[in-house]
């Protein structure tokens, strides 16, 4: 029977072939506008860390002065250096990592090539198990060298690829800045979307391609930035930033179960207390404990154009919908004379309702493979925009699957509106002329 | 025109009437709130930095290595830069307008206030600063040469003389004599307002105080530097093509950033508006594909009920009636339909818009969109019907004769 109904409906699509193009072009253009948006969104809003972001903790806490003191402002989501070592040295998560982002100009050996710049980010051995980055050569660096602040260096895949053409470089040097490191490790490309570990270099910064140990791009005075706020006396000179009265740098720990949370959390509100005490924190001690998609929901890191095209495109696809409603309803009411005359010849009400939500049905097939077209070449178009997010716009299997479904389910429920009206226009009027 | 038949003619299409007003409301709710938004972003895209923006090319700079100062190697480039050909004036600066990055500050009137002061941004420069800016001195003097003093990093920005942007003097001196005043941006170190130019924006595109700019005379003793530079007209360029060439010339031991490295001040607005301008475009092609759509499915739905009347047509044209009054039936059908959708639409467009205020940064939608998208809808109703309803006022008297 459905192989009939099939054939029926293709008759009949191809009787009116304005009508049903019309209504395969909006379905096609609301569903396609509707799924790039929301593709966009999807990427932009995800999961940074797979499966242990649960895991993955921001200790916050107020070292600020008293001055503007407001208990309901959000804790800073920094430290400073003498806290992020307290911290760092208190070795009370399953691991932790303390770290700044940096600008690493790096020289080529070969001398025709001009400097050029990469990010960088000097932080602690941990941060490559904590954040499970993938290594393609190599490793990261030792506890050793952290304490040592060895002279060591692992570099992003992109970076390899542009001094070493991909090779395996481990032990070779890299030269940042006039400094020579050794290379100990190469990573497979990756990157964080969001940047969640250090948002103040941008919302979705690109990954980082020279990775030091902090110790060592502090000695030797490797070039840091991102953000930095500072109370009472301030910033001193470079130098100093490691007694300044400065937040600059992120610090995050890694909690397997939610005993070993709840322990951390409370270490560390008996550490905030105890600089209270000491009278190194000059307001009450105050702590919080995030994780990453806590943190992300509260930066709202998603940027408002995003969500606002996402509604916009929903509104657009509701649009297209009621057009092809309508367009349905008019085409099924045309054929009303064929209904009659089926429904004479004993077709129950229901196979011809079976009949009309299979034409729908075969509508929105063509208007999501259609629409599947819409969404690539909107997102082609997105991802030719400039910008750091453009790039990470791509349609997943999931993403691709829902567009299906939604397409179908979406033109079924038009359907029935006019399928129902359809049949249940009376034969005998019908008949009559 | 008679009404009364064309709204008992309607009471028998309830579905079909009720999803055209319907696809109209909507459309009409969206497409006022998305031009609302375009016009938003419009005016941003053009607002004007207060500069004399053609003829200037910006330049972002990265010392490598780290020498005892950065001082005489900014003071060589600035040098090299001032003297390429084609170049009119430069200065060396940590911020500019539309740069997207910088440093602020809160200014006092009083010196030991430390509440409710005025947000400012702060550009460090020389006294080539206004000629390469080209900003309009409109009280007071420029810097002088013997005024400009390094500023280190341990240091905090209080100079003995700062130019200010009027915008600024008005906000801290309502009685606009901020000329010789003191203002305060570190505690207790007053800095005197040695001359106020008519207007120079902030760098940052979102900032509230886009108005409020102090110029300070510093050379800032840093690694990472902004060259600025003022070409002769028709010169840019030149200058732009040559400037990498003639730095390298002078000391290889630098890094331009690939994107943001070296831009005329034109590449400078469009990156800074891209978005804006991305979400501009994509809100009109988003008007323009929903009125489409709309208009070919009144088109669709007009067509079918001239199709299913054409005996009710053929009567009434035997009956007497002109080709006038069967196309006059159908436009008039539309418009009521029409006016149901834009009524139902203007409510939806405000409630949508109140939604969107809380959601997005957005401004309360003006009344003249709303008018206008009616304006719109209704006449792209009628624009959509007249071909049907031509049709229709087609259809022949004999008609009435015949039975399907």
């Amino acid at each position: 029977m459905f192989g009939y109904y099939v054939e029926l409906a293709l008759r009949s699509l191809r009787r009116s072939r304005a009508l049903t193009a019309l209504m395969i072009v909006a379905v096609a253009l609301g569903i396609g506008a509707s799924m790039t948006t929301l593709t966009v969104w999807h990427v932009l809003s995800g999961d940074p860390l797979p499966g242990r972001s649960g895991k993955v903790f921001m200790p916050r806490l107020d070292p600020r002065d008293k001055e503007g003191y407001d208990p309901t402002e959000e804790l800073p989501t920094q430290v400073t250096w003498i806290d992020g070592m307290n911290l760092l040295h208190a070795h009370r998560a399953h691991r932790q990592a303390l770290m700044v982002a940096g600008a690493a100009p790096v020289q080529s050996d070969d001398l025709g090539v001009d400097p050029f710049i990469v990010p960088a980010r000097y932080t602690t051995t941990d941060f490559f198990p904590m954040f499970d980055v993938p290594f393609r050569y190599g490793q990261g660096w030792s506890v050793a060298d952290d304490e040592a602040r060895a002279r060591v260096a692992v570099i992003g895949a992109d970076l390899n690829d542009r001094l070493f053409y991909g090779e395996n470089s481990v032990g070779r040097t890299l030269h940042v800045d006039g400094v020579d490191l050794r290379i100990v490790g190469v990573l497979r490309p990756w990157r964080a979307v969001p940047h969640f570990y250090d948002l103040n270099t941008g919302n979705y910064s690109v990954g980082e391609e020279v990775f030091v140990p902090l110790g060592t791009a502090r000695t030797a005075k490797l070039k840091r930035n991102g953000g930095i706020e500072c109370w009472g006396p301030g910033s001193a000179d470079e130098d100093g930033m490691e007694t300044a009265t400065c937040v600059w740098l992120q610090f995050w720990v890694q909690l397997d179960d939610a005993a070993s949370v709840a322990s951390y959390r409370a270490f560390l509100d008996g550490y905030a207390r105890e600089q209270v005490t000491l009278g190194r924190f000059e307001r009450p001690a105050r702590i919080d404990l995030p994780n990453v998609m806590q943190y992300l929901d509260e930066q709202r890191v998603v940027p408002g154009d995003v969500r606002l095209q996402v509604w916009l495109a929903f509104g657009f696809f509701v649009v297209c919908l009621v057009n092809t409603v309508g367009l349905m309803l008019a085409k099924f009411m045309r054929r009303a004379g064929e209904v009659g005359v089926r429904r004479a010849l004993g077709a129950s009400r229901r196979s011809v309702f079976a009949q009309l939500l299979t034409e729908a049905a075969m509508i929105g097939v063509a208007g999501g493979l259609a629409g599947l077209c819409v969404a690539l070449a909107g997102l082609a178009l997105v991802r030719l925009q400039p910008g750091a997010t453009a790039q990470l716009a791509h349609l997943d299997f999931a993403m691709l699957g829902t567009t299906f479904v939604v397409s179908v389910v979406a033109t079924l429920v038009a359907g029935l509106i006019p399928a129902w009206r359809t049949c249940r226009i009376a034969p005998a009027l019908q008949l009559k002329s | 025109m008679q009404i009364k038949p064309i709204l008992a003619a309607l009471r028998r299409h309830k579905a079909g009437t009720i999803l055209i007003a319907l696809q109209i409301a909507l459309t009409l709710a969206i497409v006022c709130n998305a031009l609302f938004i375009v016009h938003e972003r419009v005016e941003r895209v053009s607002r004007t930095t207060g500069m004399n923006e053609s003829n200037v090319v910006a330049v972002q700079n990265l010392y490598v290595g780290s020498p005892a100062s950065y001082l005489p190697l900014m003071k060589t480039d600035i040098q090299a830069i001032r003297s390429m050909p084609g170049v009119e004036d430069a200065y060396v600066t940590n911020a500019f307008p539309l740069r997207r990055g910088g440093w602020s500050t809160t200014a006092q009137k009083d010196p030991d206030a430390t509440k409710d002061g005025v947000q400012s941004a702060l550009y460090f420069g020389d006294e080539h600063a206004l000629a390469t800016l080209g900003v309009k001195l409109i009280a007071g003097r420029n810097f002088t040469a013997s005024e400009i003093t390094s500023f280190e990093r341990d240091q905090r920005p209080a100079p003995p003389q700062v130019i200010v942007t009027k915008a600024f003097a008005d906000k801290l001196f309502p009685g606009g004599n901020a000329l010789g005043k003191a203002v305060y941006y570190i505690k207790g170190r007053p800095s005197t307002i040695i001359g106020i130019v008519e207007k120079l924006t902030v760098p940052w595109i979102d900032a509230d105080f886009i108005d409020n700019v102090t110029i300070m005379p510093f050379l800032f003793n840093s690694s990472y530097q902004h060259f600025l530079v003022r070409t002769k007209p028709g010169q840019q360029d030149s200058v732009y093509r040559n400037i990498a060439n003639t730095l390298y010339g002078v000391n290889r031991m630098r890094v331009f950033p690939e994107k943001s490295g070296i831009r005329t001040f034109e590449m400078v607005r469009s990156n800074a508006y891209e978005a804006d301008r991305g979400m501009a475009t994509l809100m009109s092609i988003v008007c323009a594909v929903l009125l489409a759509i709309t208009a070919a499915g009144i088109v669709g739905l007009s067509s079918f009920w001239v199709g299913q009347r054409r005996k009710q047509i053929g009567v009434r044209r035997a009956l007497g009636a002109r080709k006038i009054d069967i196309l006059s039936y159908f436009m008039t059908e539309n418009f009521l339909i029409a006016l149901a959708g834009v009524v139902v639409g203007v409510v939806l467009a405000l409630g949508m818009n109140q939604w969107m205020l809380t959601q997005f940064e957005m401004q309360r939608l003006s009344v003249s969109y709303v008018f206008v998208g009616v304006v719109m809808l209704l006449g792209l109703g009628q624009a959509a019907v007249f071909a049907p309803a031509l049709r229709a006022s087609r259809v022949s008297p004999v008609e009435a004769t015949r039975s399907v």
